[in-house]
């Protein structure tokens, strides 16, 4: 495979909660138009990493750059504005919204429509609304739940609801999508459909990291995995290098940290 | 359920019997009724008409504070922040007003109009700036003592007239002759009013209202001009509520973090409706004080109306622009029209309001998709009990 | 603004700040009630003004069915056996009207998990009702033909006035303390208000009962799981706070010595600005945002000039906010939340 360039660099990360340490000089990166897998035991650190590289916690030292430059000062919606979408762990929806108004939230991510000029319908207004309404469409189509699209987000089913978030986060049109754990829940058929639409997502030229534990999952739709163990990076390689990792095994095992270091 | 007056039910079913017509049929629908709330105050409809006090000044009140309540309802019901303190900005915008056209400047009234809405909305800006991001319950007490504070300067303050207030504030220009009191009462025309014997209506022709002259002796031009100005807003409001502005406040209510990380910024937003919601109370106070008795006082703005606006909101149903106005029109027209009980009416009030809260704690008009998740919740419950053993959609 | 009425000299300072505490003790032991209720329900019980307003009255009713109308001032020392009384009937009827503010007000809205907004529109129903049947108790005692046997009691026809306690408690000084005179009264109203909130700290700290409020003031679903009836904890709450609220109507009707209808809105509206001074869920947050504010507000009052002493308040509970947006002492009783 041709050297891509980085789209994501994490560059020894280090987040500290009083005396716990969440992550410990953590460095990885992820490159463009790739899929890339961050998994580890719970208590790992990957969702914390996730927070920190969209903003949601400070980092203690290191630095993250998302597209070349640091993501250290900037407030979480610009983060997002940058490029970077995410989806929840624990799904968090507009509840009381509609599946479209959901989706359209996303959209507006990048719309430049003040107040007076939707208060007006100048033609901006209209011209960037029926543009966000046809991708929050298209996006809703994407995800297979088009036919739902009046429904609150409440009233929707689980699976429904995360192929939502997806598509909610798509819609802010990102550079880097990040999944987190977004198959918790699911039986096999419904993974193997999510599996199909995150290869679509990336067909879209869109790079994935994906936060999973399911191996089969992980192991099946991405192109490099990088491994987590009490908030250390233990191992990076293709799917094939971490099935057979030694120090991996050990971890998913429940091995003494010494012996797996 | 059953038993229970449905309401919100009715509701549906006119909305729905209105959006099934055609659209000349829609227009004309919607002209008939906006013809007969102009013309309300005028027919005094038996039963409607409160016979101890003047109707239209009544009427001037309950659209004041429908507007009032239509401002809130962007604060509390579309961005979720409990604001306790609505009636400063009702004050802030009705003191601007008599100290500009009387106190201390001889403005016309439309002149201090924008103004008065400009300068509340900073007063919003200001206040808003460091408070809103402060969590929810304590933007409460925050704005709870502001509206205090506004209170106690106006009466402290000597510039603004002190407890004494601000007398003789100028009534809006007019359309044609002006009013010559006491017998000449100006305007273009005059129009009659119906008197009602029971049920049988005929024509009042001692009591005329000109058209359209703002004199101290007829609420019912000033009722036309809050009526229009609520028009207004009413349209602005459902501009607004269905575009990106609408849907990022909703987002922030519904979910700060998650808005936030959708590239919402949730602060801008808030500090946005707090700002909006301002300049509408700025307005409606503004008309308050150029209104009929043209004067205002401290005791004009007791942290008690803030209750009374924020009740308005909820009662309606949050969220809902018209359960909103419904909200202000009852809370503004039940204590006037029981005026006998007049002792007991804030007894009642109170009485009511748990009594709402605690029997329908959706208030009475919720959005209607607010009604159409509960049912759902209700469908998954009855399910759920019905069967253990949820089928999973494999 | 005269900062030399506060800072000319240290006795002066020192009066405004001994005064400020007196105030302080009473708006902690109000500010009692709305940072239990809070901790256990995350709701803002604005009727709790109301449960103290109650409380001075019975004090009032209690030295006139004690004593009788004709107007006398009394030392603290004569005055005690009727006051100890007067406490014992305020706090049971500040409790009596918490727990019916719970029992109709909040337990069917808890019952349906709705919103919190609407608690608080209930809540404020209630604090209307309340505080106008107060307002009404003529009309009321005439309808069932009491008017004339209760006719001290209700005040015919001036039910909306000033309501006098009919003895006035006259206070003895005790010792000079940097110019400024301490009386008795002072000092039992700081020493009582302290005794009880150490009273109650222990008592949520290390008794059954308090392990259940905290339980359910941490998670009220698991603490429910492990057997805590969260009916009972809730009920308790409203209790407590209640009985606080007694005590505090006692210890404002020894000092201030009249109430009417609507005095309980304003010190309802600074004892919470207290709790949440303090840190709302946290006991000691109570007492200290209590003081804090007691203290500060007199500072203002010297300087600013007395009509402006809830504007200082208020500005106080802002600059705090934006500083420490969780409180001086942080929450507690609740969830620590971010």
């Amino acid at each position: 495979m041709p050297e891509a360039k980085a789209l994501l660099e994490v560059d020894n990360a280090t987040l500290r909660f009083g005396g716990l340490t969440a992550l410990n000089e953590v460095s990885f990166d992820i490159k463009e138009g790739e899929i890339l897998g961050l998994i580890g035991p719970n208590g790992a650190g990957k969702t914390t990493c996730f927070n920190a590289m969209t903003g949601v916690y400070q980092l203690t030292s290191g630095e993250i750059r998302f597209d070349g430059g640091s993501l250290a000062k900037l407030k979480r919606h610009n983060i997002t504005k940058l490029g970077m979408a995410r989806t929840f762990q624990n799904i968090r929806l507009f509840k009381a919204m509609t599946v479209l108004e959901n989706v359209m939230v996303g959209a507006d991510a990048h719309s430049k429509v003040g107040f007076w000029e939707a208060l007006f319908r100048l033609p901006r207004h209209r011209r960037t609304e029926s543009a966000s309404l046809a991708r929050a469409k298209e996006l809703l189509d994407l995800v297979g739940i088009t036919a739902r699209h009046d429904e609150l987000a409440s009233n929707l089913s689980y699976g429904d609801q995360r192929r939502l978030e997806i598509a909610r986060a798509m819609a802010t049109n990102p550079k880097l999508l990040c999944l987190d754990e977004p198959a918790a829940g699911f039986n096999p058929a419904e993974k193997q459909r999510l599996m199909e639409l995150i290869r679509k997502v990336r067909d879209r030229g869109v790079t994935v990291l994906l936060i999973e534990h399911d191996m089969r999952l992980v192991m099946g739709v991405t192109d490099r995995i990088v491994v987590l163990e009490f908030g250390r990076k233990i191992a990076e390689g293709t799917p094939a290098e971490i099935r057979d990792n030694p120090a991996v095994i050990a971890a998913y095992l429940g091995v003494d940290e010494e012996d797996a270091s | 359920m059953t038993g229970r007056l449905n309401l919100a039910g009715r509701w549906d079913a006119v909305v729905d019997r209105y959006n099934a017509q055609p659209k000349v049929a829609k227009v004309l629908w919607v002209t008939l009724f906006v013809v007969f709330v102009y013309a309300l105050p005028l027919l005094r409809p038996p039963i409607l008409t409160t016979n101890s006090i003047d109707f239209g000044g009544v009427m001037f009140r309950v659209i004041a504070f429908a507007l009032v309540a239509l401002g809130l309802n962007i604060v509390i019901g579309y961005a979720g922040l409990l604001d306790l303190g609505y009636v400063g900005f009702y004050c802030v915008g009705a003191y601007t007003t008599g100290v500009l056209t009387i106190y201390h400047g001889s403005w016309p009234f439309f002149l201090v109009l924008p103004v008065a809405i400009a300068v509340t909305m900073l007063t919003g800006v200001l206040l808003g700036a460091p408070t809103l991001r402060v969590r929810g319950d304590y933007l409460a007490i925050v704005t709870l003592g502001f509206g205090e504070i506004i209170r106690i300067c106006v009466t402290n303050i000597e510039w603004v007239g002190a407890a004494a207030g601000i007398k003789n504030i100028p009534h809006p220009t007019g359309i044609g002759a002006e009013p010559k009191p006491p017998f000449d009462a100006g305007g273009l025309f005059e129009v009659p009013r119906l008197t009602w014997e029971g049920f049988v209506p005929s024509i009042d022709n001692d009591h005329k209202t000109a058209f359209l002259a703002f004199g101290s002796r007829d609420a019912i031009p000033y009722y036309w001009l809050i009526l229009t100005t609520l028009i207004l807003v009413l349209l602005g409001d459902r501009m607004i509520k269905a575009s990106r502005v609408g849907r990022a406040w909703e987002a922030t209510r519904e979910d700060e973090d998650a808005a936030e990380l959708m590239g919402v910024p949730t602060f801008k937003y808030k500090l946005m409706a707090f700002a909006l919601g301002a300049a509408i109370g700025g307005l409606s106070g503004s008309f308050y004080a150029s209104s009929q008795s043209g004067y205002i006082n401290p005791q004009s703005f007791p942290l008690l109306l803030s209750m009374l606006f924020v009740a308005a909101v909820i009662v309606g149903g949050s969220g809902n622009r018209w359960g909103a106005i419904a909200g202000g029109a009852l809370v503004a027209y039940l204590p006037e029209r029981f005026r006998d009980f007049a002792d007991y009416r804030m007894l009642f009030f109170g009485l009511a309001l748990t009594i709402l809260a605690v029997w329908r704690p959706e208030g009475l008009l919720p959005p209607r998709r607010a009604r159409r998740a509960k049912a759902a919740e209700e469908e998954i419950e009855a399910l759920e009990d019905g069967e253990l053993e949820g089928a999973h959609d494999a | 603004m005269d900062l030399g009425a506060l800072f000319g000299s240290f006795d002066n300072f020192l009066s405004f700040t001994i005064g400020g505490l007196v105030f302080g003790a009473i708006y902690a032991l109000i500010a009692l009630g709305y940072t239990m209720v809070y901790g256990v329900l995350q709701l803002i019980n604005f009727a709790h003004s109301e449960v103290f307003m109650y409380g001075t009255f019975a004090v009032a009713w209690t030295f006139i069915f004690l004593h009788g109308t004709e107007s006398a001032s009394w030392s603290l020392g004569k005055a005690l056996p009727i006051l100890l009384v007067a406490l014992v009937a305020a706090m049971v009827m500040s409790a009596a009207i918490a727990l019916l503010i719970e029992r109709f007000a909040y337990r069917p809205l808890i019952k349906k998990g709705a919103p919190k907004l609407i608690a608080l529109i209930s809540a404020i129903g209630a604090s209307f009702a309340l505080a106008e049947a107060m307002g009404l108790r003529d009309r009321f005692a005439g309808w069932v033909g009491l008017k004339d046997d209760l006719a001290d009691y209700v005040a015919p026809d001036k039910a909306r006035d000033v309501f006098s306690n009919p003895v006035t408690i006259e206070p003895h000084k005790l010792f000079e303390l940097g110019g400024y005179g301490v009386t008795d009264v002072d000092l039992v109203i700081i020493a009582a208000a302290l005794l009880m909130m150490v009273g109650l700290d222990q008592l949520i700290r290390r008794t059954r009962l308090g392990r259940g409020i905290r339980a359910t003031a941490q998670d009220p679903e698991s603490a429910a799981l492990m057997g805590v009836n969260s009916t009972r904890v809730v009920q308790l709450t409203f209790l407590i706070g209640g009985l606080m609220a007694g005590a505090a109507a006692t210890l404002y009707m020894m000092k201030i010595g009249s109430t009417r209808q609507n005095a309980g809105f304003i010190l309802g509206v600074k004892a919470f600005t207290a709790a949440v001074m303090g840190g709302i869920g946290n006991l000691r947050g109570a007492l200290l945002g209590g003081l804090v504010l007691g203290v500060m507000e007199n500072w203002g009052a010297a300087v600013f000039g007395s009509e402006w002493r809830d504007v200082v308040a208020f500005v106080l509970l802002v600059l705090i906010l934006l500083v420490r947006p969780s409180g001086i002492l942080g929450e507690s009783l609740g969830k620590a939340r971010a």
